[in-house]
């Protein structure tokens, strides 16, 4: 290494720890929350929120602040759903994951019974995640160099611990399980949603998608891939992860496991940039003034003590990008309807009316906009607005006489009309 | 979202309440629908959990599944609705009307006369939410191939016979639910949406309570406020005050109420096993405690459901409703005779036929609502103006004109209306008179952006005289409206009968194995 290179380490590596004290002075005393797949995949979702990326990036307990701002997130699971889940994951990795085995042999092409040639290596589940993810690395590189050695040699690594590197710092996931075979290796991933008559429920199937590219993804970080690569003729180095993995369902009403090999390329894309835009966190960080944090002062019995005023000043300084999909993805997403809601942003009934509303983003405006008078004058005439000479200097914006040419013919439609049904 | 309905939502967040979308009922509602709450056991869409249903407000009939995980308990349940719901769908077998009609026999090119018996009217479920349709869906698919006692070869849970009858009559309401503009089974959210726009998004209008709230808010609240309270308020006890509508609960209330309700039933059934001596005692107990609990929790949903009726119900009915519904009376008509006939369940996955003749019924039906909505109901047609698929005006002038190309003159007037939409009016463009005394066709001949003026020669409509008849055509002053498109749903093309389904798409399904009898594992 040079001089010039270790200077430029040692900035990197200056700038990354403090970026990591910022991070920690805006989650205050809170522990820090873990970044698990799942929360990484929903970053994924709404790629614009900066309050997401910058909460998300603390650490910080967005559930907490939520209710602490008075709109707690609906979120829970129903112990009868956890229970599902752990059922069936417990009968496919009963008698040495025989279940299990059974849809991954013939998504391979491998005869049954050859439990010989298969390795479930030991990945030490009890100790610390770190120490995990570098048993999971070592059990990784054997797995791939064996199964390369031997093309009939398989290895089942179960619930691995994997190492990704998120906004400068380590985040661990743990997929269901990892299979390596003739060099490559495959992300397997549990869930109990029923896949009938060969189809399941396609937002199920997204989600896990979602969370299955995160641990592709980590796993092309372990693999020493940092960009987009896969095409089918580049599979890239031994190791590498396939870009389909499986999802292991039950089938229709029962318990018997099924796989389906999923193509995870576009979340991969979609991940990567949106974790991409993660690293550039400090940008987000400079924008904030100093002094804010997200901290709750909990007291000694776990209640929050901040005060709600300056804790909502504080959410506020961080603009976020309010969809009504934030509902059903983010715990913040109630106070951030909240705040759409008295801000009048036309972006409380969706994302897609945008379109069609141009320049007026607030229901104020698109509402005066329409009262501005009647149908317009002189319909859109193509011949004049190409040519600039005859073009009238009062012409009001397309979207505007549109808009306001629909509100004339919503008010012809309903002034014949007694509104008995919404009022009374 | 077009823009119409976006600017009826902006319109809704500034009065606070909902706005209407619709000045028309465009849905037939049935004078005894059958309303039907479901909920589903969390994350099992599949294992039914409560339904409470009827034909009457003031007396719903709840059934439950003590504990949904067991297999028993569940076949007692499908029984039981089975029992509650194939009454109502049978009641309206008898009565039927019959309908003549010809065929053609291929051969000979010969036509008969035959007549077909058509229902007069038919059942309606309503539910609250898409998703109960869904889980409807799967509660048919579940059920439909349950081999009962008097199957060549029952296996060793057989079923009631009305269990799979039950099953498929789920899966035909279903599968018809799919159908644009079908009435036999509809979900209050979307009836809901179709005639209102709420001041949220689809997304949240998916919460039946949130949705009404919109329609009555409390007095001083708005409906965003009204709409916040129905989806979070909680009572002192952590309960929801407006529970879900389901099919899935509250995972809050399944926590704190209903694992523990169903633990103890557990017990109660252990130790009635045991033979415990007041074991049934015990047992009755845990049984009333859940249909307490789940009755509390459906409650509110079923009151909710009747409140959209009498909403929809205070809108006049479209004119095309009766039409509709005689598809739906065919619909159920159709099943009806099918299962007369002894024919096997629905199939799990279509044949390649029968999968291309649904598409293209729903593509020619989503078609055909879309039509007979815009000529029922000005907001629709308002939408077809916006698009410039139709244009409305006044006539300005009539000018009588004549096509002489013939041997005898025929009528050919030209009719000029001022207009303020902006058709996609090219030249020689055929449109279509909504609205008049018979089918009229015409075609543009000049359009005058600027000034508003569409000139259009009226081709046909106009009876078989050298002059046309009186009040076929509008007079100067009157208004009218033309269509782009056509007013009558084009027949697709015809496809073959399932045993010559060519080889490309699979061959006949009857030289593939049949799959119904495969036996289903269950949980």
């Amino acid at each position: 290494m040079s001089v010039a290179d270790a200077r430029l380490a040692s900035t990197m590596n200056v700038s990354l720890t403090d970026q990591a004290r910022r991070l920690a002075a805006l989650r205050g005393g809170a522990e820090q929350r873990g970044l698990d797949a799942r929360a990484l995949a929903a970053l994924a979702a709404n790629p614009g929120c900066r309050r997401r990326a910058v909460l998300d990036a603390a650490g910080v307990d967005k559930g907490a602040v939520a209710g602490r701002l008075g709109r707690p997130a609906p979120f829970g699971r129903s112990p009868f759903a956890i229970a599902r889940g752990t059922a069936f994951e417990a009968r496919l990795k009963a008698d040495d994951c025989a279940a299990l085995l059974e849809p991954l042999r013939r998504h391979l092409g491998l005869p049954p019974g050859d439990g010989d040639r298969l390795d479930t290596p030991d990945l030490l589940p009890r100790s610390g995640p770190a120490v995990r993810a570098a048993r999971t690395s070592e059990a990784l590189a054997e797995a791939v160099a064996a199964s390369l050695a031997d093309p009939a040699l398989w290895t089942l690594l179960d619930h691995p611990m994997l190492r990704l590197t998120v906004a400068g710092a380590p985040a661990y996931l743990e997929p269901d399980a990892v299979l390596v075979h003739g060099g490559r290796c495959t992300v397997v991933e549990i869930k109990s949603f029923p896949v009938l008559d060969g189809s399941a429920d396609p937002a199920k199937v997204g989600a896990a998608a979602r969370q299955a590219a995160v641990y592709v993804l980590a796993l092309q970080e372990a693999a020493g891939l940092d960009g987009p690569s896969g095409s089918p003729q580049d599979p890239g180095p031994p190791g590498s992860p396939e870009l389909t993995v499986l999802l292991v369902c039950p089938q229709d009403f029962g318990q018997r496991p099924v796989a389906a090999a999923i193509d995870v390329r576009r979340e991969l894309a979609t991940t990567r940039r949106a974790l991409a835009r993660l690293t550039r966190i400090e940008e987000l960080l400079d924008a904030l003034p100093p002094g804010t944090s997200f901290d709750l002062a909990p007291d000694p019995a776990g209640q929050p003590t901040r005060p709600v005023a300056e804790l909502t000043a504080a959410v506020d300084e961080v603009p976020a990008v309010y969809g009504p999909e934030c509902l059903s993805a983010c715990e913040l997403g109630f106070h951030c309807r909240a705040q759409a809601r008295a801000a009048g942003s036309v972006e409380q009934i969706g994302r897609g009316v945008r379109a069609d509303l141009g320049d007026l983003r607030t229901v104020a405006a698109v509402l005066t906009a329409c009262a501005g008078g009647g149908i317009p004058a002189a319909p859109r005439d193509p011949a004049a607005a190409e040519d600039p000479a005859t073009e009238d200097p009062a012409v009001e914006d397309p979207a505007t006489a549109r808009l306001r040419y629909a509100a004339a013919l919503r008010a012809e439609a309903l002034s014949g009309v007694a509104l008995s049904g919404a009022s009374g | 979202m077009s823009l119409l309905t976006t600017l009826a939502r902006l319109e809704a967040i500034r009065s606070g309440r909902a706005e209407p979308l619709a000045t028309v009922l465009h849905r037939h509602l049935a004078d005894r629908p059958m309303v039907l709450v479901p909920l589903a056991t969390a994350a099992e869409d599949g294992a039914p959990l409560a339904v409470l249903l009827g034909t009457d407000r003031a007396e719903p009939r709840l059934h439950i599944v003590p504990q949904p995980l067991n297999r028993e308990r569940r076949a007692e349940f499908l029984a039981a609705l089975a029992d509650d719901l194939l009454p109502y769908l049978d009641s309206f077998a008898a009565a039927v009307e019959l309908i003549e009609g010809s065929e053609k026999e291929p051969a000979t090119g010969e036509k008969t006369v035959t007549t077909r018996e058509l229902c007069l009217d038919a059942p309606q479920l309503i539910v609250p939410n898409v998703g109960s349709v869904r889980h409807l869906a799967l509660l048919g698919r579940a059920t439909r191939f349950r081999r009962t006692a008097e199957d060549p070869d029952p296996g060793p849970y057989p079923a009631p016979t009305r269990v799979p009858l039950l099953g498929r009559w789920l899966t035909h309401l279903t599968e018809r639910a799919q159908v644009p503009g079908s009435s036999l089974l509809l979900p209050m959210t979307g009836l809901l949406a179709r005639h209102w726009a709420t001041g949220q998004s689809l997304l949240e209008d998916q919460h039946l309570a949130a949705q009404l709230a919109w329609h009555h808010p409390p007095a001083g609240l708005t409906g965003a406020e009204a709409a916040e309270l129905a989806e979070t308020a909680r009572g002192t006890d952590g309960r929801l005050l407006h529970p879900p509508a389901g099919p899935a609960t509250d995972p809050r209330f399944d926590e704190k109420l209903l694992a523990p309700a169903i633990a103890r039933f557990d017990a109660a059934q252990a130790a009635a096993r045991q033979g415990r001596p007041d074991a049934a005692v015990d047992l009755a107990a845990a049984v009333g405690e859940l249909r307490h609990l789940l009755l509390e929790v459906l409650l509110p949903t079923w009151t909710d459901v009747w409140r959209g009726l009498d909403l929809l119900r205070a809108l006049p009915p479209g004119g095309h409703l009766a039409e509709r519904w005689e598809s739906d009376r065919w619909s159920y008509t159709g099943h009806r005779d099918r299962l007369a006939a002894g024919e096997p369940p629905q199939p799990r996955v279509d044949d390649a036929v029968t999968a291309a003749r649904k598409l293209a019924q729903r593509e020619r039906e989503q078609v055909r609502v879309g039509v007979q909505e815009a000529l029922d109901d000005p907001l629709a047609m308002a939408e077809r103006r916006l698009a410039g698929e139709a244009f409305s005006g006044v006539v300005t002038e009539l000018e009588p004109a004549y096509d002489t190309s013939g041997r005898t003159p025929k009528p050919r007037p030209l009719l000029t209306v001022h207009t303020t939409d902006r058709p996609h009016a090219d030249l020689g463009r055929e449109v279509h008179r909504a609205s008049g005394p018979a089918a009229q066709k015409a075609e543009v001949v000049a359009f005058d952006a600027a000034a508003g003026l569409i000139t259009v020669r009226v081709v046909n409509g106009m009876g078989r005289k050298k002059e046309p008849e009186a009040g076929s055509l509008p007079q100067p002053g009157e208004p009218v409206t033309f269509t782009l498109f056509e007013l009558a749903p084009r027949q697709s093309a015809p496809l073959p009968e399932p045993d010559d389904t060519p080889w490309t798409h699979g061959g006949p399904p009857s030289a593939a194995p049949r799959s119904a009898s495969v036996s289903e594992e269950w949980a």
